[in-house]
């Protein structure tokens, strides 16, 4: 097996996103199209209209011009960073999902770090404490976990950490105290997730003869676990992190719901409720865009840490 | 969250693939043995069981009309009258709870349909044919994947509007990768068996091949994403309802009942409370019935 060399695998990884980038704006663009009816009604809002307005909506949006025509003025403005106006608050698209860009990824990263910090040692710990009930109490949180819809969670968190104890609170950004519950929310089923894979890989991994080496050797049961065990075992959980992002993203954005927070799952909803289709477009394809960005960073990024990944 | 369940049985269950056709029955038979002997498993079709039942018999079992409102009892907190309490309308919460999995469960199974037929159809010819179909295939996989579920099911509501079919349409459409990827990546190493080779020589055409002899040897791997998938297609169907994108009001359903009683949680918990806990015990016991059919259809795990 040849090795490839990095930068070689890092141009193979970015040519592989062409075709997403082009699916995903594709996509969106068809959005107006494949939606039943004339697009033009959609664009007129729901008010009746002359035939002469008709006609000067359709010029005003290129509806008159080709298809083909049409989605490259779309992915031309795209790329000048000109989604167009929002149909309901004339605002330029950019402005709105720039202002809900930041709370969102802020929201999924701390959700991340809890779900990396609260899955990894529930993991471990299941692991270490194997067939006990210390792992059995570890496997039910992580039940729990990802049979618990983000919403309910957070819902029930608020009701008891908000209303009946005030310890957090409910509404409101800005620091760290408006963060804590919401992120918690977002991660807890992540970290349901990576408790099961890190439990599994961990007893798995401390079955290796290199472990059982590393204790014969008289090293402390610590430094086994933390130095030779967990390092190797933490992999197949790291792997799955970009697939985790999804889920993130997608937690944030219901959870943003549950705490009235501001951000792209709100634009979103509002957006689809008032059929504010150039609006959908853009908050669709920027999640979307984010999401492959990210699993690319954390692709490239294994194979700068892991050179196996490289092979084949 | 269904992106990560898939995950995790991708690579373990598809080993599975053992000649199976011969005994179909007996592994059936032999499935659900070692499923009655997981405690956990049992616990999940017991509940399961019940849940289905309630809901079947809703009619019957419910002790007040779901969407008729009584101006009477309005907010009361749960009592003997009324077992759940009753919502901002005065209308019992237990019943419309009752009533509310007739939307929610069935949402979850057509989509699952929905997503497993078209999944499985798709994975069978990209891994089967391989060259340009595996390639167009996957890269539409690759594009679906760009977009968390959860989005992708909202754009889809955006395209079609909010109606029961449509919810069903974008929470099934929203699963077909998963499917799709699962079933390939079965398919590959399952074509290569002699057995695929033996009913080429003697003559079954490339349709019969696919759906008689390796479909029914990648059914472990399927069974298992479609049931743990369930859970997902449920918890789907009811967020986009919570978010206002589902089934609307009055008509109950566990997502938009929870939804009516979001800003109330302060003072009047139980109108969200008991429709989320009717979908965290649907969810827990389907998942419950997933791992258990998982650790019983994944040779890897017997022995542990």
């Amino acid at each position: 097996m040849l090795r490839t060399p990095l930068s070689t695998y890092i141009i193979r990884r970015l040519i592989q996103a062409i075709p997403v980038l082009i699916g995903i704006s594709v996509f969106t663009f068809l959005m107006v199209h494949l939606t039943p009816g004339d697009p033009v009604v959609l664009f007129a809002g729901d008010k009746p209209i002359s035939d002469e307005e008709i006609v000067q909506i359709r010029h005003q949006y290129g509806l008159d011009k080709p298809l083909w025509e049409q989605y490259a003025d779309y992915v031309s403005g795209i790329a000048h960073g000109d989604f167009g106006s929002g149909l309901h608050s004339k605002r330029p698209v950019t402005d709105t999902i720039m202002e809900a860009l930041w709370p969102t990824i802020q929201l999924a990263f701390a959700g991340l770090v809890v779900a990396v910090l609260f899955g990894v040692s529930l993991g471990i710990v299941a692991a270490i404490f194997h067939n006990t009930w210390v792992d059995s109490l570890a496997m039910v949180i992580a039940l729990l976990g990802v049979s618990v819809p983000v919403f309910y969670l957070g819902l029930l968190l608020l009701f008891f950490l908000s209303f009946k104890y005030p310890i957090f609170p409910a509404t409101g950004t800005g620091d760290l105290q408006h963060l804590i519950l919401p992120a918690f929310v977002v991660g807890f089923s992540s970290a349901a997730y990576i408790a099961r894979l890190v439990r599994s890989s961990m007893l798995e991994t401390l079955r290796q003869d290199y472990v059982t080496t590393a204790r014969a050797k008289g090293l402390r049961e610590r430094t086994v676990v933390t130095r030779h065990a967990l390092r190797n075992a933490l992999i197949p959980a790291v792997t799955y992190m970009g697939l985790q992002f999804a889920g993130l993203l997608g937690g944030a954005i219901v959870t943003e719901q549950v705490f009235s927070r501001p951000g792209l799952g709100r634009v979103a909803i509002t957006a689809i409720n008032n059929r504010d289709y150039p609006l959908i477009q853009g908050t669709v394809l920027i999640t979307a865009v984010i999401y492959v960005m990210v699993n690319l960073l954390v692709d490239l990024s294994y194979a700068v840490f892991d050179p196996r990944i490289r092979y084949a | 969250m269904p992106e990560s369940q898939a995950a995790t049985i991708a690579p373990s269950t598809q080993i599975a693939s053992l000649e199976l056709k011969s005994r179909s029955g007996g592994l059936a038979r032999d499935t659900f043995r070692k499923l009655t002997r997981n405690p956990g498993a049992v616990a999940g079709l017991i509940v399961l069981c019940l849940i289905v039942l309630a809901t079947i018999f809703a009619p019957t079992i419910a002790p007040y009309d779901p969407i008729e409102q009584d101006t009477q009892t309005i907010r009361q907190a749960p009592s003997r009258e009324h077992l759940n309490g009753t919502d901002t309308f005065g209308r019992d919460v237990f019943s419309r709870v009752l009533y509310g999995g007739r939307q929610s469960l069935p949402v979850g199974l057509i989509a699952v349909g929905i997503a497993g037929v078209v999944g499985v159809l798709t994975g069978l010819a990209a891994g089967y044919y391989g060259r340009w179909v595996d390639t167009v295939t996957m890269r539409m996989v690759d594009i679906m994947l760009a977009f968390p579920g959860i989005l992708l099911a909202m754009s889809i509501v955006a395209i079609l509007g909010t109606s029961l079919f449509n919810l069903m349409l974008a929470v099934g459409i929203a699963a077909i990768p998963e499917y799709t990827r699962v079933v390939r990546s079965s398919v590959l190493s399952a074509r290569e068996a002699e057995y695929v080779t033996a009913a080429r020589v003697s003559g079954a055409s490339n349709s019969r091949i696919m759906l008689k002899h390796i479909f029914p040897n990648i059914l472990p791997p399927v069974i298992v994403l479609a049931t743990l998938g369930m859970a997902g297609a449920i918890i789907l169907g009811s967020t986009l309802s919570f978010l206002g994108l589902g089934i609307q009001p009055p008509t109950p359903e566990w997502g938009n009942m929870m939804s009516d009683g979001r800003t109330l949680m302060r003072h009047f918990w139980w109108v969200s409370f008991f429709p989320g806990l009717a979908i965290m015990l649907t969810v827990l016991s389907i998942n419950l019935i997933g791992d258990g059919l998982r650790d019983a259809l994944d040779p890897r795990l017997h022995n542990r």
